[in-house]
C-alpha cells in the first residue's frame, strides 16, 4: 500500500491499528529519574510501515515495548485495534499480544528448549490452531526467510542471523495486524536484511501495520514514514512521496 | 567525462544515431542524468574531432549514424581499465554548509543537520520505492540490471550522507558536553591539544 493509500485510510475514518496517546515513560525516581519517553502521540494505520530512528538512548525500544504491551506507560494510553492495553487484565493482555501483535525482540528471545519450528508454532497452538496446521504455517514462514532447512534445529545450533530470522518468522505468522520489530536486521547481511524488509513491506501492503526500530537509514527507507526520536520526544518525521516524481 | 564514454560504450555495440543514443543512455540510467539531444550532438562532434567516432552514413529517414573508430575502442577500454579518480573530491555543498554553520555564531547547527536528514531520508525512501518497482519490473535484461545498479548507487550514496549527518549529531552532542575552549584558542594552531582530538 502506498503512503497515499495509508493517508486515505486516515482520512476515510479507518481507525489506527496502533495509537499512542500522550505516552510518557519515566524510569526510576528522584535523582535517578530517566524520562525515556515524553508525551508521545503516534498513530499507525492499516497498511502503514513506520520506521523509528534516533540516537542511542532516545527511547526507541521503550516506544516499542509500550506499543507491544510489554511495559506500561507512566502517563498516557496505548491502544491496539481500539483496545486500551492498560485496561486489560493479565490474561486478556497476553491474548491480545499473541493474536494481534507480532514482536521481534532485539535479542530474538527464542525459547532454548524448543526447535525453530516449535518456537514459531507455540503461540499459534496456544490460540487453538492444530499442531499440524501450525507446523505447516511455520515451515512456510521459514521458507520465506530462506531457512526452511533449519526447522528442527535448536536455537543454540543456529547462528545469530539464523535465530533472528526464526524470531521474525514467529512474529509474521498468523493474522497479526501489528508487527513490532526492534532492529530486526541487526544480525543479517545486506541481502538477507533486504529480504526481511521486503517481507515486512509485503505484510503492510496486505493491510497489516508495522513499526520497526533501526539505526540503518537504508532499511528505514522501506517504510512509508520515518519518525525521529530524540531525548524521548518525537522530533520530526519524513514521509515518502509517490515514486517517480523524483527523477524527472 | 562520463557522457563521452557513455556514448562510446553504446557505439561500441554498433552504429547509432543521436536520438537513439539518448534513448539508450536513459534506458540504463533511468533518466537520473537526463541528456538532451543537443548535448548528444555536441559530444558526438567532439568525439569526431578527436577521431574517436566517425560518420557512418544516413538512413532513408535522414538519421545520421556514427560508428566508433579503433582509437575510440582503445579509449573505451582504457576508461574501463582505469579507476574513476577520487583525488579531486567533488565540491559538496552540504559539507561546506556545515563547515560554515559550526563557525558562524547564532546558527542552529542541530536544526541544519535535522532538516537535511529529513530531506535526505525522504529522497532515500523515494529511491527505495523506485528500486522496489524496478525489482518487480525486472525482465532479466541487461538494461534493467544497469538501472537497478544506478538506483542502488543513489541509495548507498544517500545512506552515506545520512550516516554522516548522524555522526555530526553525535559529534555535536559530545562537544556540547565538554567545557568550552577559551576564546581565541580555536584560532591558535600552536595548541596541539585541540588538534590531536579524534
Ligand atoms: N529499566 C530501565 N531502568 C532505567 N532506565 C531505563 C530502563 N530502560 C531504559 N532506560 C533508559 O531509558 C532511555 C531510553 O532507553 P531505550 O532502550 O528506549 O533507548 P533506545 O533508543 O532503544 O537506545 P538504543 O539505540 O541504544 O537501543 C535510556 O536513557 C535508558 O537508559
Ligand atoms: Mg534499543
Amino acid at each position: 500500500m502506498t503512503t497515499s493509500q495509508a493517508a486515505f485510510n486516515a482520512s476515510a475514518g479507518t481507525s489506527p491499528v496502533l495509537h499512542l496517546e500522550g505516552v510518557t515513560r519515566v524510569h526510576g525516581r528522584g535523582a535517578a529519574e530517566v524520562h525515556a519517553l515524553r508525551d508521545v502521540d503516534l498513530k499507525v494505520y492499516p497498511g502503514e510501515f513506520v520506521a523509528v530512528m534516533g540516537p542511542s538512548g532516545a527511547g526507541k525500544s521503550t516506544l516499542l515495548t509500550l506499543a507491544g504491551g510489554l511495559d506500561s506507560p507512566t502517563a498516557g494510553r496505548v491502544l491496539v485495534e481500539g483496545t486500551a492495553l492498560g485496561g486489560l487484565g493479565r490474561k486478556k493482555l497476553a491474548e491480545v499480544r499473541r493474536r494481534s501483535i507480532g514482536y521481534v525482540f532485539q535479542d530474538y528471545n527464542l525459547i532454548p528448549a524448543l526447535t525453530a519450528a516449535e518456537n514459531i508454532t507455540l503461540p499459534r497452538e496456544l490460540d487453538g490452531v492444530s499442531t499440524r496446521a501450525a507446523r505447516r504455517e511455520a515451515l512456510a514462514a521459514l521458507e520465506e526467510l530462506g531457512i526452511a532447512q533449519l526447522a528442527d534445529r535448536f536455537p543454540e545450533e543456529m547462528s545469530g542471523g539464523q535465530q533472528q530470522r526464526v524470531a521474525i518468522a514467529r512474529a509474521l505468522i498468523g493474522e497479526r495486524r501489528l508487527v513490532l520489530a526492534d532492529e530486526p536486521t541487526g544480525a543479517l547481511d545486506s541481502a538477507t536484511g533486504e529480504s526481511v524488509l521486503a517481507l515486512l513491506r509485503a505484510r503492510c501492503d496486505a493491510g497489516a501495520a508495522a513499526m520497526m526500530v533501526t539505526h540503518e537509514a537504508r532499511h528505514a527507507a522501506w517504510a512509508d514514514r520515518v519518525v525521529f526520536l530524540r531525548d524521548g520526544r518525537l522530533v520530526d518525521e519524513s514521509v515518502s512521496q509517490d515514486a517517480g516524481s523524483l527523477l524527472v | 567525462m562520463s557522457i563521452r564514454h557513455g556514448l562510446l560504450a553504446l557505439l561500441d555495440q554498433g552504429p547509432r544515431y543521436g536520438y537513439q543514443l539518448r534513448t539508450e543512455f536513459e534506458a540504463r540510467t533511468g533518466a537520473t542524468w537526463p541528456l538532451n539531444v543537443g548535448q548528444v550532438y555536441t559530444t558526438l562532434g567532439r568525439l569526431e574531432r578527436d577521431g574517436l567516432v566517425a560518420p557512418h552514413g544516413e538512413d532513408e529517414d535522414g538519421h545520421l549514424f556514427y560508428a566508433v573508430t579503433e582509437a575510440g575502442r582503445a579509449e573505451l577500454r582504457s576508461w574501463f581499465e582505469t579507476p574513476v579518480p577520487r583525488t579531486n573530491p567533488p565540491r559538496d555543498e552540504l559539507a561546506i554548509k556545515l563547515a560554515m554553520a559550526v563557525t558562524v555564531p547564532g546558527v542552529d547547527v542541530a536544526a541544519v543537520v535535522q532538516g537535511q536528514r529529513k530531506h535526505s531520508m525522504k529522497a532515500l525512501q523515494d529511491y527505495t520505492r523506485l528500486k522496489g518497482q524496478a525489482l518487480l519490473a525486472d525482465s532479466g535484461q541487461r538494461t534493467d540490471l544497469a538501472w537497478l545498479l544506478v538506483l542502488e548507487q543513489l541509495i548507498f550514496q544517500t545512506e552515506a550522507e545520512i550516516r554522516w549527518l548522524d555522526h555530526c549529531e553525535s559529534r555535536l552532542t559530545q562537544r556540547a558536553a565538554e567545557p568550552p575552549v577559551p576564546q581565541g584558542a580555536t584560532e591558535a594552531p600552536a595548541k596541539p591539544k585541540r588538534r590531536s582530538r579524534l
